[in-house]
């Protein structure tokens, strides 16, 4: 029988109503040592009971929200994982859009891969910089590249792959598609957009293990009944059976209208994540700003590339842009699923790490836990 | 079948008598109880209301625990959500309350959904506040199945006795796993389950025979007779006629739960439907008593 006393804390959440099972279920919540734990072995076999009870006083208790594409200030990233705690974003990927070769060389082994106190860094999305010109968004044109010699062109633009987590490229970008199937076996996350591909030509980098659609319908080709292009890969017959193709959606109503929205969630529901493609912009005031290369101006809560009408990512927090068990999934489940780590994140089942948020019953984040630590209460 | 001898018509006759006029006489210290309501939902309601008042008036403390003996299945299901419902309104603790459950499978993971650990845990104990090393539930994965019957016995003995025993009854007038045949001064033992029960409970194990577990580990006859005061919570028609030969019938080992007739004090707690097999001036006087019954629960106001 192992022993009650000892520092770690055993916590009870209790009068709560939890995500799990795909719906809301009224149960308690128990965390220790940073995981989420089973009560019955502690029960019959431990023979504890909770050191600290807390009350949530009838608060949705979901698993904390992955985001995979922040923009920021990669050298404020400490400044943005704590600020993200507040819209319920327990783990993210610092995202670096198209740059020089030397920014990647100098910033990304300055990443840091723990934050303190705030939302847990999964690893780096590198977009870019093998994108399509054509489609570059707010991309600079001029650091613009393609994948000439698979794995050794892309060590020579990053430098080290070590931190990065997420690769959003375009495939026709890319000479030699096996580069995909090499970085998939790394363990990074091959992820298709910024791109003019055909769908057969984004079926053909699925098929080489590319596993996510970087924010649907923005900086791609749009459906066409002819070539529906990589938004037909949400319906595509040609994808492994044992596959699923997630797709990051921008959903503040700006990047994406409703209706287009409902379309991807009604084709392909399974594979659709929450993404915000926020900035360090999150919450600016209207004005000037900078963003990797190129000087931003915040408008009337819209943020553009300075000087013109393209779109440059969403401030809005996550936590407008989510209504429901499902949207929380999209927000937590599905993400970790793409990146493989469902075991650890995105959900509240038992031995997954204790990363969670309170929600009321609007969705609005009440209270974020890390690692079984309150890191924001309102 | 029916005496044909003139002696033993009389004595037929005469244990007749004898069974109904233990059923007069006063309420208090020596009498069967038997508590008529209407539907299931309140049999849970009430015997709730008296676990509740016996422990308060108990005044359990850490010198002085109230030890409950705990029955599983559906019908104290309803007692057990009850019984939460009062705690959450501040009427009960199990702070020093003690608990001894009747019986348990043999063999069966102990976080398997049909386990009565799991029904314990999940229907109960995660909703209050009772210390987990004052619950105990037989372990049917013991390495030893004797030993830990004795041991149990033992931890009964230790803890001062069962005040009161909560048990259900089956079709066949069985408590715990007492089934027709077992010895009316039995101990915690293994038991091999009869085939009647084994096919009850396929329906919980994907009707395959197979993983029906087919020993169970059980409080005995004598054990649950030990206690201060036994409960007995029966409800529905199905149940009817094991109730009849329950208490108006002699005490027989092949119906079990007439054992009874011999505790002191014996609370038996029944909705209308489980009374279809007495008879009707049994049930008159019973529900003619109802006055003087609900003086057992009077404390506990409805809310």
């Amino acid at each position: 029988m192992a022993s009650c006393s000892g520092d770690s804390r055993l916590i009870q959440f209790f009068n709560c109503r939890l995500v799990r099972d795909h719906r809301l279920v009224e149960e308690d919540l128990w965390v220790r040592n940073g995981k989420i734990i089973n009560p019955e072995p502690i029960f019959f076999d431990e023979r504890c009971k909770a050191h600290t009870l807390i009350n949530c006083e009838g608060a949705i208790i979901a698993p904390g929200y992955i985001d995979l594409q922040i923009n920021g200030k990669l050298q404020g990233v400490q400044k943005v994982a704590r600020g993200l705690v507040k819209s319920g974003v327990t783990s993210f990927c610092p995202t670096l859009v198209t740059s020089p070769n030397d920014t990647y060389h100098t910033i990304l082994p300055r990443i840091p891969m723990h934050t303190d106190r705030g939302a847990g860094v999964l690893g780096v999305h590198v977009e870019g910089p093998f994108i399509n010109p054509q489609k570059k968004g707010a991309h600079p044109e001029h650091c613009i590249q393609s994948i000439d010699n698979g794995l050794e062109t892309l060590c020579e633009t990053y430098g080290s792959l070590e931190r990065i987590k997420i690769i959003t490229l375009a495939p026709e970008q890319v000479k030699e598609l096996a580069v995909i199937s090499e970085l998939v076996e790394a363990g990074i996350v091959v992820s298709l957009g910024h791109s003019m591909a055909s769908l057969s030509d984004g079926e053909r980098a699925v098929q080489h293990g590319a596993s996510l659609i970087t924010h649907l319908f923005n900086a791609m080709l749009p459906f066409h009944h002819r070539d529906p292009g990589l938004v037909g890969l949400l319906a595509s017959d040609a994808i492994p059976a044992d596959r699923t193709v997630y797709f990051g959606i921008i959903a503040d109503g700006v990047h994406t209208h409703p209706a287009a929205l409902r379309i991807a969630y009604r084709t392909h529901c399974q594979g659709l994540i929450l993404v915000t493609d926020a900035i360090s912009a999150l919450g600016l005031e209207d004005g000037i700003h900078h963003i990797g290369q190129l000087p931003l101006e915040v408008k009337q809560g819209k943020a553009f590339v300075a000087g013109s009408d393209t779109l440059c990512g969403s401030i809005a927090p996550m936590d407008e842009c989510c209504s429901q068990v499902f949207a929380i999934e999209a927000a937590s489940l599905h993400p970790a699923r793409c990146l493989r780590i469902e075991a650890e994140k995105g959900t509240l089942d038992f031995g997954s790490d204790a990363d969670f948020i309170f929600l009321n019953d609007e969705l609005e984040v009440l209270a974020t836990w890390i690692g079984g630590v309150c890191v924001h209460a309102k | 079948m029916y005496p044909i001898h003139l002696a033993e018509v009389f004595d037929y006759f005469l244990s007749m008598l004898n069974n109904f006029i233990r059923f007069l006489g006063n309420d208090t210290g020596g009498n069967m109880r038997l508590i008529i309501l209407d539907t299931s939902q309140s049999v849970g309601k009430w015997a709730a209301k008296y676990v509740v008042k016996r422990i308060n008036d108990f005044q359990p403390g850490p010198n002085k625990y109230f030890v409950l003996g705990l029955p599983t299945g559906s019908t104290p299901l309803g007692m057990y959500r009850e019984l939460i419902e009062f705690h959450k309104q501040g009427k009960v603790s199990f702070q020093f309350v003690k608990t001894f459950n009747m019986d348990e499978y043999v063999g069966l993971p102990r976080d398997h959904a049909e386990s009565y650990h799991y029904f314990m845990w999940h229907n109960f104990f995660k909703h209050i506040d009772i210390e987990p090393k004052n619950v105990h539930i037989l372990d049917g994965n013991a390495a030893d199945l004797v030993a830990e019957c004795n041991q149990f016995e033992q931890q009964i003995k230790e803890a001062g006795g069962v005040e009161l025993f909560i048990g259900g009854i089956g079709p066949d007038g069985h408590i715990a796993f007492n089934e027709p045949g077992s010895s009316l001064v039995s101990r915690t033992r293994v038991k091999t389950l009869a085939q009647d029960t084994l096919e009850a409970n396929a329906r919980f194990f994907d009707n395959d025979m197979s993983k029906v577990p087919k020993q169970a580990l059980t409080v005995g006859v004598g054990t649950v007779m030990d206690s201060n005061e036994v409960m007995i919570l029966i409800t529905g028609a199905h149940k009817a006629f094991a109730l009849y030969k329950a208490i108006e019938e002699g005490v027989n080992h092949m119906w079990t739960v007439s054992a009874f007739q011999q505790h002191a004090n014996t609370l038996m707690i029944c909705d209308e439907d489980a009374t279809l097999e007495l008879r009707v001036k049994t049930v008159k006087y019973f529900k003619s008593l109802m006055d003087v019954h609900s003086k057992l629960i009077e404390q506990q106001k409805t809310t």
